[in-house]
């Protein structure tokens, strides 16, 4: 049994130095600018001026205008279809809320769980194939090497709901423009929705799209989901948006923002004040300068982690738009190769088969982690894996 | 340019605007559809489309806090604050030090594939945060041991979120549109409206203001504002708030043992709102756990929000105790337990930093002080309308009065009030039909401010 052999693990190296590159959280400090944002905001709340109470379940107006000209400049995002929110995984919740259980969704194959969680919860899916791991009546549309990373559309089945990653958790593989034209192109044709969720966009290096709102007429097709956890080390301090644009209609014509709205004033109280404080601060010109420079240090980690997999002759995708290693290992499974990476290099990555069925060969290694660390994980990596 | 006092919180569910009230109105109603505007194939969910357009609400918003948070709370986020911009203090996903965690981290996850079924791993790595996060578990602890000291609810029944009304959807969420629900007429609005979203309930019957298959329980000055049970039908979950929001009632001993025996005989949940709890001024219980037999029925709600301040900061919480089963026997924490970790990803860490100061000795010192202050002004608030000959109940145990006005429409009284004063109250009838002739009264707000509305009440009604 796996927890046996766990046991077992930990006896032998009581003084493991154990790294981990596999949860993906974030762990530099924030920016000063950004901290003292919040520090001060939080300071004010004890004096008459600086209290407040009750903020728009919507977001201040402040951040929402700041995220609609910072994030989708020249895009044409209006603030009034911002919704700031305490991240994504709460917004994915209140989208499936928003859509009911009487809906066909479709995923990537592998995929963020939570789309298929929320799924499952709001009661939108049939029950799981224990072999496979996959739930009936969700549509997962496969994702690998062989359709480089973008699922062939011609094979796949019309759902109402599409749930989109790119820059793709875990696979890291950031849709090109050509390949978003043709996903907005099939929501078109199907009259289907896109969630597209754009979390890692900040990541990208090479000019891909960083919202599906560049593709003309995403605006009638898709909402899109992202959050400052990624881009601004906020895991912990919980702070995002969805955007739900206006021309978004239902096949009766009502417009999906109104009723987002409503499920978000019916259950949902605003993000922290203090949180959004510290959005306004990592969306400033100096914040946001410091942010990204955040962003380029877990991206130099990617840098060092993929060069390391290509140095010992392994396949490794992503890595370069994302903040992700999606690693091969033809042939193996992936939790053998997660136990035996763990055994070997105490190092601790995440089995591609929790991802989907699609993950069963792949590791999914982060590039979050501090540089002595991901450097002595390299090279444990190395010598292990040469 | 009419100056109001925001004294009152107001979310009607069908009304329409009795003439210009100061302020931004937000309506949320029914567009028409655009001829040629692309539609996609989606179905609109017919649960949104139940819930009353005409969803009208001033802002600012009333029903709110308005004293500032006492220091050693906001030097406790402050300090939170600069410490993650430090190597050392810098924490993501709820762990205190990354490394410190992933030993943890990894043997959880080896020992949860060993689950059936097998659980993803992002699911379990959020569980695992959820369930080791050593902040969480601190304030987790600190919570169970201010509020449930000697009630049997231990640190690992808390469930720290962002606030009561995200809890109630993530509630409604667990149990899912096929149950039925029974809440007090009238109530806080977002049971109901949550209820309506899930799918839980049917059409909304504008002759009797109420939806289908909703069990309303009527709460008025002839049942002591107690619902006669012996009337109530059996439904799958009752939501009971005390002390209530909109009543100020708080229920005695003997009312919540009847209630705690009811749901015990029909099998049924209560979802025990407290957030007013610390607003108690008698020996009416401050938890449902303090009745026998409530762990069996009961799941408690609560919230920072009115006694610290938190209405932007964010922080409450849900206990649930470990012998609430469904009737397979299956634990209600244990599903709870994966929504908060499938929709959720914990309330920030810097409002639990605060949530933390709060239940620290000094802080609850300091609470009380915020809530003594908001007691004062509804004890002021009810000697004046007390003294104008009304009705008035409430206001002993709650920061709201609620006041009578036999044979009229709560919406006229609230008009003729903010014309006349420039007073922001509340309609009873935006709280259910049970609401109807009544005004709520908040007592948030500055203490000039209360004055000068009681002043002006004074006038109106002398």
């Amino acid at each position: 049994m796996i927890w046996t052999r766990e046991i077992e693990h930990k006896n032998k190296y009581p003084n493991a130095n154990v790294i981990s590159l596999g949860i993906g959280d974030t762990t530099e400090p924030l920016p000063d600018v950004v901290a003292l944002s919040m520090a001060n905001y939080a300071r004010k709340l004890s004096t008459p001026k600086g209290y407040r109470g009750y903020g728009a379940e919507q977001g201040c107006k402040a951040l929402r205008k700041a995220i609609a000209e910072t994030v989708y400049k020249d895009i044409g995002i209006k603030d009034s279809e911002v919704f700031v929110s305490d991240g994504a995984q709460g917004d994915i919740c209140r989208l499936q809320l928003l859509f009911g259980s009487n809906m066909s969704v479709a995923v990537q194959d592998p995929t963020f769980p939570a789309y298929v969680d929320s799924s499952v919860i709001i009661g939108q899916t049939g029950d799981v194939n224990r072999e496979s791991g996959s739930y009936q009546k969700i549509e997962y549309m496969a994702c690998g090497p062989h359709n480089s990373f973008f699922p062939d559309l011609s094979k796949t089945g019309r759902t109402d709901i599409i749930f989109f990653c790119s820059p793709n958790n875990p696979t890291g593989h950031a849709a090109s423009f050509e390949q978003l034209e043709q996903l907005v192109q099939f929501a078109q044709e199907n009259g289907s929705i896109i969630v597209y969720d754009s979390a890692y966009a900040v990541y990208i290096k090479d000019g891909r799209p960083r919202s599906i709102y560049e593709v003309p007429g995403a605006r009638k097709v898709a909402i899109e989901v992202s959050s400052f956890s990624k881009i601004a080390g906020f895991t912990g301090v919980r702070l995002g948006w969805t955007v739900v644009p206006e021309e978004l209609l239902y096949s009766n014509g009502f417009p999906v923002i109104k009723d987002y709205n409503r499920v978000v004033c019916t259950c949902f109280n605003g993000a922290s004040r203090i949180s959004q404080a510290g959005g306004l601060a990592c969306l400033s010109s100096e914040g946001f300068k410091a942010v990204l420079s955040l962003v380029d240090y877990y991206k130099e980690n990617a840098e060092i982690l993929l060069e390391t997999f290509k140095s010992v002759g392994l396949r490794a995708y992503g890595g370069e738009n994302a903040p992700y290693l999606w690693v091969h290992f033809p042939g193996s499974n992936s939790w053998d190769v997660f136990n035996e990476i763990l055994e070997k290099t105490h190092i601790i990555t995440v089995p591609g088969s929790g991802f989907g069925p699609a993950g069963k060969e792949f590791i999914r290694v982060t590039a979050f982690g501090h540089r002595e660390n991901i450097l002595e994980a390299s090279k444990r990596l190395r010598s292990f894996l040469s | 340019m009419i100056t109001t006092l925001s004294l009152l919180f107001s979310r009607p569910s069908s009304v329409s605007i009795p003439g210009k009230i100061n302020g931004v109105v937000k309506c949320v109603a029914s567009p028409s559809a655009e001829k040629t505007a692309y539609k996609t194939k989606v179905s609109r969910n017919e649960n949104l489309a139940k819930l009353q357009a005409g969803y009208l609400f001033p802002e600012p918003r009333i029903g709110d806090t308005t004293e500032p948070i006492p220091e050693v709370i906001t030097s406790a986020m402050s300090k939170r604050s600069y410490a993650l911009s430090t190597v050392d203090g810098y924490s993501g996903y709820g762990a205190e030090q990354g490394e410190k965690v992933s030993n943890d981290l990894h043997s959880f996850l080896v020992w949860s594939y060993s689950l059936s079924p097998p659980y993803p791993i992002s699911v379990l790595s959020s569980r695992l945060v959820c369930l080791f996060a050593p902040h969480v578990e601190q304030l987790r602890a600190a919570i169970a041991s201010t509020y449930y000291a000697d009630l049997g609810i231990e640190e690992d029944d808390i469930f720290v979120s962002d606030g009561a009304k995200s809890d109630i959807s993530r509630l409604q969420v667990l149990f899912g549109s096929n149950v039925t629900m029974a809440v007090q007429d009238p109530s806080y609005p977002a049971y109901v409206d949550s209820s309506v979203i899930l799918g839980q309930t049917g059409q909304f019957q504008k002759d009797v203001e109420k939806y289908g298959n909703i069990e309303y329980m009527r709460c008025t000055p002839e049942n002591g504002f107690f619902p006669d049970l012996s009337t109530v039908r059996r439904t799958d979950i009752i939501f009971f708030c005390s002390p209530n929001n909109p009543t100020g009632y708080a229920a005695s001993r003997e009312q919540l043992t009847r209630l705690v025996q009811f749901a015990k005989e029909n099998g049924s949940i209560i979802v025990y709102d407290s957030a007013y709890a610390m607003y108690v001024s008698d020996d009416s219980p401050r938890s449902i756990f303090e009745i026998p037999g409530a762990k069996e029925v009961a799941l408690e709600v609560s919230s920072f929000s009115k006694y610290a301040g938190f209405t932007g900061v964010r922080l409450g919480w849900t206990a649930i105790p470990k012998d609430l089963l469904y009737s397979d026997g299956f634990p209600l924490a244990k599903d709870f337990n994966r929504i908060v970790c499938t929709c959720f990803n914990g309330a920030s860490n810097i409002a639990q930093a605060g949530g933390l100061a709060c239940v620290s000795a000094e802080g609850i010192k300091a609470m009380h002080e915020v809530v003594g202050f908001y007691k004062e002004n509804t004890a002021i608030i009810v000697d004046t309308f007390e003294s104008l000959g009304f009705k008035v109940y409430g206001g002993k145990n709650a920061p709201y009065v609620w006041v009578h006005f036999p044979g009229r429409s709560s919406w006229d009284v609230f008009s003729e009030i903010l014309e006349k004063t420039h007073v922001v109250t509340t309609p009873g009838s935006g709280f259910g039909p049970g609401g109807e002739g009544f005004v709520r009264v908040s007592a948030f707000g500055h203490r000039e401010n209360v004055l000068e509305a009681c002043r002006r009440f004074k006038q109106l009604y002398k």
